[in-house]
C-alpha cells in the first residue's frame, strides 16, 4: 500500500493541503463555492502543525495495526478490504470518540454539529494522487 | 517622526469575489504586507512594504490577487523619472548609499537583441539534429600550439603534455554565487543540477560547505580578495579554481556580507567568527600588477599540482581587451569576463547601473585582441552577465566565447522573480536568504529538476540553431562572426562587434 510521506524540511506552512482537502470533501468540489457558499463549510482531514520555523502536515497514517479500528465498538472504523485504507462508516458511528482517544497521531477530528466523528483522511477515496499531495507546492508531501 | 515621502511601488488588488480568506498570502509574504483576521473572513494589505516578488500571487489558490507596479502620478517629466525622485526621497531620508540586488536594469542597448543568426539555404545543407549527431561538448583550458606525435608502429602516441581541461556537455556553467549570498538549498540545487547535466557550478567567494565536497568534480571554487574559506582541500577538491578580480555588477568595489547573515554554517564554511561581517576588500591586497597576478595564478597551480585549470575573472571595463591580454599572459587557463548586466546579491545601485560595459562589446574586443596577439588558444573565454536564453548563448559563442556563465537565469529557473531585494535577506522565494523559514521554500529536489530541464531545453534549442546553420559541432561556430549580422546598430557598434550589417553578404 502506498503511503503519504511527510517531508517536514520542505513544508512551508502554506496550508494549501488543508485548503484543498477541504475542497475535495465539499459538496461542489469548487474552491470558491466551498468556502463562500457551502454551509456548513466542509473541513480538512489534514492538519498543519507549526512551531517556530518547523511545520508539517499530518493526516491519518492508515496504520498497519490501527488502534482506532481495534477500539471502535460499532465497527464503524474499519479497514477497507480492497486498498487497506482505514475508513470510517459515518452511518455506523455513534460518536463515542474512542477512536479519537486511541489515535496516536491525533488526526481524527469530531464533526461538531452531529457529534459523530467523520473527519478523517480517506486518501481521497483511492485516487492515484491524493489532493493534498497534488497541491503541495513544494513537494513536502509525496505519495509512495 | 517626519512623514516619509516614499510611496508604495506596487499596487495590490484582491478580488473580493474570489478571495476565500485562506491567508495563504499572509503566510507567504516575509514582508508582512498582508494581514488576516482571526474573527472575520477578511484579508487586507499594506502596500508600502511590498517588493513585487509575486510570491503571494503565485500561491493564492483562487487567483484572487494581482500585484502591479503602481502608477506614480507625478506630472510626466522626460528628465526626472520616478526613479530619480524615489532615490532622492530615500537618500534625503536615510543619508545612505542606495543598495540593490541582481543586475543592472537600465535600458542600455542589449546587443544580443541586435544580432541575428544565419541559416543554410540551397548552397549548404542544414542538418536535422534528430537524425544526425550535433556535438555540444566543450573543453575549457589552454590549447596546445602543436602536438608532438610519435608513432609506435602503427599507433600514434601524443607526447605533448596536455594542459588540464574542463569538459562541459553543454556550454553553460552556473556562475559564482556563494553560499551566504544564496541559501544552502539554492546552492544544493545548482550543484546537483551541474552534476546531472554534465556541467559546473561556481562556489563564489564564500568557501565550500563540507556537504558539497562530494560534488567537487562539478564545482569551480573561487579565490577572491577576502580569501574566505580558502585552504588546501578547498583548492584540491574542485574541478577548477577561479581567481576573482572583479564582478560585472560592481567592478572596482569589494563585497560585504553583513554579520547577521553569518550563521553557524556560514561561519564554518567561510572560516570566520560567527556573526562577524565578511568584508571582501576592493582589490586583492597582494595584486597590483599582472606580474602579481601571475604569482597568484602559479601559486595556485602549484597547490593543485598543475592538474586543474585556473581561471581569472574580471569585470568588463573600458580597457578590458588589454587587461584580458595581460591575464592570459599571467597564465590563466580560462579568462572570465563579466559584463555590466551581471547580477549580485548586493551592490550600490549607482555602481551597478553606471559602471562597466555590456558583455557583447567586451567579448568581441577581447576575442579579437587575443587573436591578433596570437594568444587566443592560451586561454578559453568564459563570459557572464546577461545571458537570458539559448539564443544569447549561441550568439555569444559565435562572437567568440567558449562557454557562458548563467547566474540570474539559473535563479529565475529556481523561482526568482527579479524583485532585486536580494540584499535584504528576505527573499520570499527562498533563494537569497538564510532565514530558516524562507530557505525551506526551495526544495532542492525540485530545484535540481528545474535547472536540469532548463539546460536540456537550451541544449536542444542550440542544436536546432546549429543544425539550421549547417554546423555539426559548437566548436566550429566559435568566433565565426560570419554567422552573425547586426540590425539597428551604428557603423561604430558593428565595427566594435566585428559583425557586418544585416543584408551584407560574405
Ligand atoms: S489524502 Fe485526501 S483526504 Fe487524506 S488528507 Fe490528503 S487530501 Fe485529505
Ligand atoms: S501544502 Fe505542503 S508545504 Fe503547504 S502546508 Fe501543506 S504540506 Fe506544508
Ligand atoms: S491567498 Fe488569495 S484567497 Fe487566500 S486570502 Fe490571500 S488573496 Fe485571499
Ligand atoms: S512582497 Fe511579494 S509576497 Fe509580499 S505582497 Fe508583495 S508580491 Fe506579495
Ligand atoms: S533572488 Fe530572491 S530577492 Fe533576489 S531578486 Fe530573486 S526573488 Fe528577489
Amino acid at each position: 500500500m502506498k503511503h503519504i510521506k511527510i517531508h517536514e524540511e520542505y513544508c512551508i506552512g502554506c496550508r494549501l493541503c488543508e485548503i484543498n482537502c477541504l475542497v475535495k470533501h465539499s459538496h461542489t468540489g469548487k474552491i470558491i463555492k466551498a468556502f463562500k457558499e457551502e454551509s456548513p463549510r466542509a473541513f480538512p482531514r489534514i492538519r498543519v502543525e507549526e512551531e517556530g520555523c518547523l511545520s508539517f502536515a499530518l493526516q491519518c497514517r492508515h496504520c498497519e495495526d490501527a488502534p482506532c479500528v481495534e477500539n471502535c465498538m460499532t465497527g464503524a472504523m474499519r479497514r477497507d478490504k480492497e486498498n487497506a485504507t482505514v475508513l470510517c462508516d459515518e452511518e455506523k458511528c455513534v460518536g463515542c470518540w474512542m477512536c479519537i482517544m486511541s489515535c496516536p497521531c491525533g488526526v481524527i477530528k469530531r464533526e461538531k454539529k452531529t457529534r459523530r466523528i467523520a473527519s478523517k483522511c480517506d486518501l481521497c477515496g483511492g485516487v492515484d494522487e491524493p489532493v493534498c499531495v497534488a497541491h503541495c507546492p513544494n513537494e513536502a508531501l509525496t505519495y509512495e | 517622526m517626519a512623514r516619509s515621502l516614499l510611496f508604495p511601488e506596487f499596487k495590490i488588488e484582491r478580488d473580493k469575489e474570489r478571495c476565500i480568506a485562506c491567508q495563504v498570502c499572509v503566510r507567504q509574504c516575509a514582508n508582512d504586507v498582508h494581514e488576516g483576521s482571526d474573527t472575520e473572513d477578511t484579508v487586507v494589505s499594506q502596500e508600502e512594504k511590498c517588493v513585487g516578488c509575486q510570491r503571494c500571487v503565485n500561491l493564492c489558490p483562487t487567483n484572487a490577487l494581482t500585484v502591479q507596479t503602481r502608477k506614480d502620478g507625478f506630472r510626466p517629466n522626460g528628465n526626472w523619472e520616478d526613479r530619480h525622485l524615489r532615490g532622492i526621497y530615500k537618500q534625503a531620508e536615510t543619508g545612505g548609499i542606495l543598495l540593490t540586488g541582481m543586475g543592472c536594469d537600465r535600458l542600455y542597448p542589449v546587443y544580443w537583441d541586435h544580432l541575428l543568426l544565419n541559416a543554410s539555404q540551397v548552397t549548404n545543407p542544414s542538418i536535422d539534429p534528430l537524425r544526425e549527431p550535433i556535438e555540444l561538448t566543450t573543453y575549457l583550458g589552454k590549447k596546445e600550439e602543436k602536438l608532438d606525435i610519435h608513432w609506435e608502429g602503427d599507433s600514434p602516441v601524443v607526447r605533448t603534455r596536455l594542459a588540464p581541461q574542463l569538459g562541459l556537455e553543454v556550454p553553460v556553467i552556473f556562475s559564482a554565487m556563494s553560499y551566504g549570498s544564496i541559501s544552502y538549498n539554492a546552492f544544493r540545487s545548482l550543484a546537483e543540477a551541474a552534476r546531472e547535466a554534465g556541467t559546473f557550478c561556481n562556489s563564489g567567494e564564500g568557501g565550500l560547505h563540507p556537504d558539497f565536497y562530494p560534488f567537487g568534480e562539478n564545482i569551480i571554487v573561487q579565490v577572491a580578495s577576502g580569501r574566505f574559506g580558502v585552504h588546501r582541500d578547498y583548492l584540491r577538491v574542485a574541478a577548477a579554481v577561479e581567481i576573482k578580480i572583479g564582478q560585472g555588477a560592481k567592478p572596482g568595489i569589494g563585497g560585504h556580507l553583513p554579520g547577521e547573515k553569518v550563521s553557524k554554517e556560514i561561519s564554518r564554511t567561510r572560516k570566520i567568527p560567527l556573526e562577524s561581517d565578511a568584508i571582501s576588500p576592493a582589490p586583492h591586497h597582494d595584486i597590483y600588477s599582472i606580474e602579481d597576478l601571475e604569482r597568484l595564478v602559479f601559486a595556485i597551480k602549484e597547490a593543485i599540482n598543475y592538474e586543474k585549470p585556473v581561471a581569472v575573472k574580471i569585470a568588463a571595463v573600458h580597457n578590458v581587451a588589454a587587461i584580458a591580454s595581460g591575464v592570459v599572459r599571467a597564465g590563466a587557463d580560462i579568462v572570465t569576463i563579466d559584463g555590466i548586466r551581471g547580477g549580485t546579491g548586493a551592490a550600490p545601485q549607482v555602481i551597478r547601473d553606471n559602471v562597466g560595459i555590456p558583455i557583447e562589446l567586451a567579448l568581441a574586443q577581447v576575442d579579437e585582441r587575443l587573436r591578433l596577439e596570437g594568444i587566443r588558444h592560451h586561454s578559453s573565454l568564459l563570459i557572464a552577465g546577461g545571458i537570458r536564453s539559448s539564443a544569447d548563448v549561441i550568439k555569444a559563442i559565435a562572437l567568440g566565447a567558449d562557454a557562458v556563465y548563467v547566474g540570474t537565469a539559473a535563479l529565475v529557473g529556481l523561482g526568482c522573480h527579479l524583485c532585486q531585494k536580494c540584499y535584504t535577506g528576505k527573499c520570499n522565494w527562498g533563494i537569497a536568504t538564510q532565514d530558516p523559514v524562507l530557505t525551506k521554500r526551495l526544495n532542492p529536489n525540485i530545484g535540481r529538476r528545474r535547472l536540469v530541464n532548463l539546460l536540456r531545453a537550451w541544449a536542444f534549442e542550440i542544436k536546432e540553431m546549429l543544425g539550421g546553420m549547417g554546423v555539426n559541432a559548437i566548436e566550429s561556430l566559435r568566433g565565426n562572426r560570419e554567422h552573425l549580422r547586426a540590425v539597428g546598430l551604428s557603423r561604430e557598434e558593428c565595427s566594435v562587434l566585428g559583425v557586418k550589417a544585416a543584408g551584407e553578404g560574405w
